[in-house]
């Protein structure tokens, strides 16, 4: 991961691709945003030299693995330890000096390792206890995951770490507490780490997993073959592992009579930010986007400007970066920014053109939400609906070239023609397929060049 | 609108109430000709009725007093348009965003009294024109220029409305109340012009609140709502409104050349550019140079073409005239340059902006048209559509266009294929043949040698000045009958005849009046 030949300091770089055009009497602006940030993960766990805490290289990040130990985890028993050796790969990945903790979750949360509301400084010591903590896990219990939440929440609370993440294994359902002491949990934890959740086997509730990753800003994912848990947690700690700077907010500047439709992410999956906004002084709101390292991510803002005359031109929002002072106390730092503009013009051919980007990433928008609404028809029953729905997704998928969402697509229906979107439902559908591809439906690929 | 947030003692645009700045001489809000409104000290507006006008009015004075016309437009300068200021002041402007073209309105400028037939004369006094403002049309906007913006105030206020009411002597007070208090009045009125003449609406002030309600001293402030810093992108920090760029509106003079650029009424840039200058031969006898330069607008960076074809033509001129070279081979090579520098611009990268990208990054691109005069010559040199039309002082002699476009339409018409009506009518007639530019097929400079034996007048101009004075007769119409003593106010006067006629183009328009020698010989043309 490590690339020396690049700058120390991470580097943010807004671009706005838009068709700022509109004919008279427009109104309604899209503009893909793509913020790309390199120079993370190059120090080797040196702090940067006047970057400041916020920066979470080496010491300066905190990791806590909750590891779902409830019956379900006994059935069958290679759960158990395909999660044991997983949990191990993951503490094996932790960089010297990163600041770590092992939780067991069942109806209620307990701490492995190294227990008494602290953390542990990895090095190859503390390492090897902890390895040796994970032997005694057993399954037995319930599953209440917001008390998991909530202790990863007490232990990173307090960490002097600039990146806080938590990395969640569940096997069942969240049974042993109401959906409202987990949904009131996520709230208490949003914007204090960074989380990604993992269903291991089928018995898991997609939309409980995927709900944490993403108020969480973290990554959902199903491992339907426990065996395939070790690589996972290897890779998904790699990429916490190169995270440089947390707290990053992608700020919305609007003018005076511009209303917001709506800011997605749209790569590298598809997540509506458009109700995570706070508010950041006049006219502006901040919306989440959790920490950075080497790597490039889209949005797509769609606002709604005032009428104006034919040559008028406004700026109709500025988009910046925004990582806040670690103090809390000084103005946040602006690391890059964009504009999003609007013209009325009477050229036809300029007003009518649409972005290559914002076609692609509508496109990719409306995939993620016919696999879900396919998929939730399949299940009620409504096989037309379903059909309809699914076509749409293979259509979607295959004009686009998202190849990855086709396939799991093809595991549901069988494709008469997808160009057109014909397609016939399967009879005979793997559980583990259906998951995935509910899991995996805001998958987005980018624009092919 | 939020009085709260305008300084009372600050002047307005009467046509949108945007604050002004001493300096200003068109509002940059709506392109309002200021000329005329007493600004406060710094400027000395009204002068001009007493003063450059002041022959006229000595002129046309005794002559029109006691003329059954008094009230026509022409008198309008001197005693109608006085009466009628305040009934001006209380007309809402209209539906578009008051633009430059007061000067057109102004038919009292004429020097030997004639009406102008510019649209704005006909409706009488300052009646048809947006409030206030107009009626005092050629005030400063004849003598108002870029060398004269920062006179130290000599006229004031005060002396404006002395002016004024000297000018009007019968209804003095009534005169001098509209120039002393037309910042005032025209707060007045100003609920209307927002909401009607300004299309970008301002904001409502209610969600304005939170605008720092009074900008430092000294700091921009946005031109549309009033209550907004301009940021370093140069939009509003509040209504998010682009603010006037350099170009959109530009004037320049030199003694004996002047020329005016704008950007319109439809496009949100001004991708025209002009260069004038005047420098001399090696006998001594001065020469005079003006370029215009049309932007193509399906190029990518058409502002940056034009403006470096301009430049590169005019400096190119500078450098082969005073050296002896022939004037048409001068203009043959500066043509040439502009070329090359247009087509260095197609290597450069776009800017940041990335906004053009619709655009598929054609190479940049513009037209070409100039004009040299110099030792009884007059030269010509184009490259595109842009053109220069002959009016001659006389006007009962015949004017000309002394340029063929390289368009569609010109090329079947010169083919013999279609007649110029049909030629113009059709869909294709304004696509261009000919033009500077890194994919051009191969540039051919025209140019041509003329030496007219009577005095005239110069017009070099860009479509969007000529689309709404197509022919000889049209263009030589629309310049007004003293273009020759104030080739300023002239060109000014053409570009409110294009904005009057809806500004659908950038328009701009060099003027060069051509004098002849006591040995006027008959004219020859040297064509190539």
């Amino acid at each position: 991961m490590a690339n020396f030949s690049k700058s120390n300091v991470p580097q943010f770089s807004v671009e706005v691709y838009q068709n700022a055009f509109l004919p008279e009497g427009g109104r309604e602006v899209n503009a893909i945003v793509t913020v790309t940030s390199t120079g993370g993960g190059t120090t080797g766990g040196i702090p940067l030299a006047g970057s400041g805490p916020a920066y979470g290289t080496g010491p300066g990040a905190a990791v806590v693995l909750m590891v779902d130990c409830s019956g379900s985890m006994d059935y069958p028993p290679t759960k158990m330890r395909n999660a044991r050796d997983a949990t191990a790969a993951a503490i094996d990945t932790l960089r010297e000096g990163t600041l770590f903790a092992v939780v067991a979750g069942t109806h209620v949360a307990r701490e492995v390792y190294p227990g008494g509301g602290r953390l542990a400084v990895a090095d190859a010591h503390t390492k090897a206890l902890a390895k040796d903590a994970l032997r005694g896990l057993s399954a037995g219990g319930g599953t209440a995951i917001g008390t998991w939440l909530r202790l990863a929440d007490r232990l990173l609370g307090p960490a002097d770490a600039g990146i806080r993440h938590g990395v969640l294994l569940t096997d069942g359902r969240n049974e042993h507490e109401a959906p409202e002491d987990l949904r009131a949990a996520l709230e208490s934890c949003a914007g204090r780490f960074t989380c990604d959740a993992r269903g291991v086997g089928t018995d898991w509730e997609v939309k409980e997993v995927t709900g944490i990753a993403s108020a969480l800003l973290g990554t959902a994912d199903i491992v339907a073959d426990p065996s395939g848990l070790a690589d996972d947690f290897t890779r998904m700690m790699e990429n916490v592992m190169g995270k440089e700077v947390a707290d990053v907010a992608l700020r919305l500047w609007t003018p005076v009579g511009v209303e917001i439709r709506f800011v997605k992410q749209v790569a590298p999956s598809v997540a509506d930010l458009t109700g995570r906004r706070t508010e950041a002084g006049p006219r502006a709101g901040d919306y989440p986007t959790g920490s950075w390292g080497d790597e490039s991510r889209d949005y797509h803002v769609c606002v709604r400007v005032p009428q104006a005359g034919i040559g008028q031109e406004m700026l109709a929002a500025r988009v910046s970066l925004i990582l806040p002072d670690p103090s809390g106390a000084g103005a946040p730092q602006t690391l890059s920014q964009g504009l999003v503009r609007a013209v009325w013009t009477d050229d036809m051919a300029a007003s009518t053109s649409i972005n290559p980007q914002v076609a692609h990433y509508t496109g990719q928008a409306e995939l993620a939400q016919v696999i879900q609404q396919g998929l939730e028809a399949r299940k009620s029953g409504d096989f037309d609906g379903a059909t309809a729905k699914l076509g749409r997704a293979v259509q979607l998928a295959s004009a686009s070239g998202n190849q990855d969402t086709a396939r799991l697509l093809s595991k549901v229906v069988d494709v008469v023609d997808a160009a057109t979107g014909t397609v016939r439902l399967k009879a005979k559908v793997a559980e583990a397929d259906e998951m995935t591809l509910e899991t995996r439906s805001t998958k987005t690929v980018r624009v092919k060049k | 609108m939020s009085q709260s947030h305008q300084q009372p003692a600050l002047p307005t645009c009467p046509g949108c109430e945007e604050p002004l700045d001493a300096g200003d001489r068109f509002c940059g809000a709506c392109g309002h000709d200021l000329s005329a409104v007493p600004t406060g000290p710094g400027d000395r507006p009204t002068m001009a009725v007493a003063v450059p006008p002041a022959g006229q009015a000595a002129e046309a004075g005794p002559g029109d007093a006691g003329t059954p016309d008094a009230g026509a437009p022409r008198a309008g300068a001197v005693e109608g348009g006085a009466v009628r200021w305040p009934a001006a002041a209380e007309t809402d402007s209209s539906d578009v965003p008051a633009p430059v073209h007061s000067p057109a309105d102004v038919p009292g400028t004429d020097s030997d009294g004639r009406p102008l037939t510019g649209p704005g004369a006909e409706s009488g006094g300052g009646a048809g024109a947006a409030p206030g403002g107009p009626a005092h049309e050629e005030a400063g906007a004849v003598r108002v220029r870029h060398d004269h913006r920062a006179a130290p105030g000599g006229g004031t206020a005060t002396g404006a409305a002395a002016d004024a009411g000297g000018a009007a002597r019968t209804t003095g007070d009534r005169a001098a109340a509209v120039a002393g208090a037309a910042p005032d009045g025209a707060a007045e009125p100003g609920g209307d012009p927002d909401s009607g003449d300004f299309p970008l609406a301002a904001p409502d002030p209610r969600t304005a609140e939170h605008a720092p309600a009074a900008p430092a001293a000294g700091e921009k402030v946005c031109v549309a709502c009033r209550s907004g810093r301009v940021d370093p992108d140069g939009y509003c920090e509040n209504c998010g409104h682009a603010q006037p760029r350099e170009r959109d509106h530009m004037e320049q003079e030199l003694d004996t050349v002047a020329a005016v650029s704008d950007r319109g009424l439809r496009h949100h840039r001004n991708e025209d550019s002009f260069a004038v200058s005047s420098t001399a031969l090696p006998d001594g006898s001065p020469a005079v140079v003006a370029i215009v330069c049309d932007g193509v607008s399906s190029a990518s960076r058409p502002d940056e073409a034009s403006a470096a074809a301009a430049t590169a033509a005019n400096e190119a001129l500078l450098a082969a005239l005073p050296r002896g070279t022939h004037p048409q081979q001068a203009m043959h090579e500066a043509i040439v340059a502009a070329s090359e520098a247009v087509n260095a611009l197609a290597q450069e990268p776009a800017g940041a902006m990335g906004h053009d990208a619709h655009r598929h990054q054609n190479a940049p691109a513009c037209t070409l048209v100039g004009a040299v005069v110099a030792g009884g010559l007059l030269i010509v040199g184009w490259v595109g559509d842009s053109r220069v039309y002959w009016v001659p002082e006389d006007r009962t002699r015949p004017t000309a266009r002394l340029t063929e476009d390289d368009s569609w339409a010109a090329q079947m018409v010169a083919a013999g294929l279609m007649n110029e009506a049909e030629a113009y009518a059709d869909d294709r007639a304004h696509a261009i043949t000919g033009w500077l530019g890194a994919d051009a097929y191969e540039l051919e400079p025209h140019t041509a040698a003329f030496k007219p034996d009577r005095p005239g007048l110069v017009v070099v101009c860009t479509d969007g000045l000529w689309n709404y004075a197509e022919s000889g007769e049209e263009m030589a119409a629309a310049v007004p009958a003293d273009a020759q003593e104030r080739p300023l106010h002239a060109a000014q006067v053409l570009v409110g005849h294009a904005l009057d006629g809806g500004g659908h183009d950038n328009v701009t328009v060099a003027l060069l009046p051509f004098a002849v020698g006591p040995d006027g010989a008959g004219s020859a043309r040297e064509s190539v």
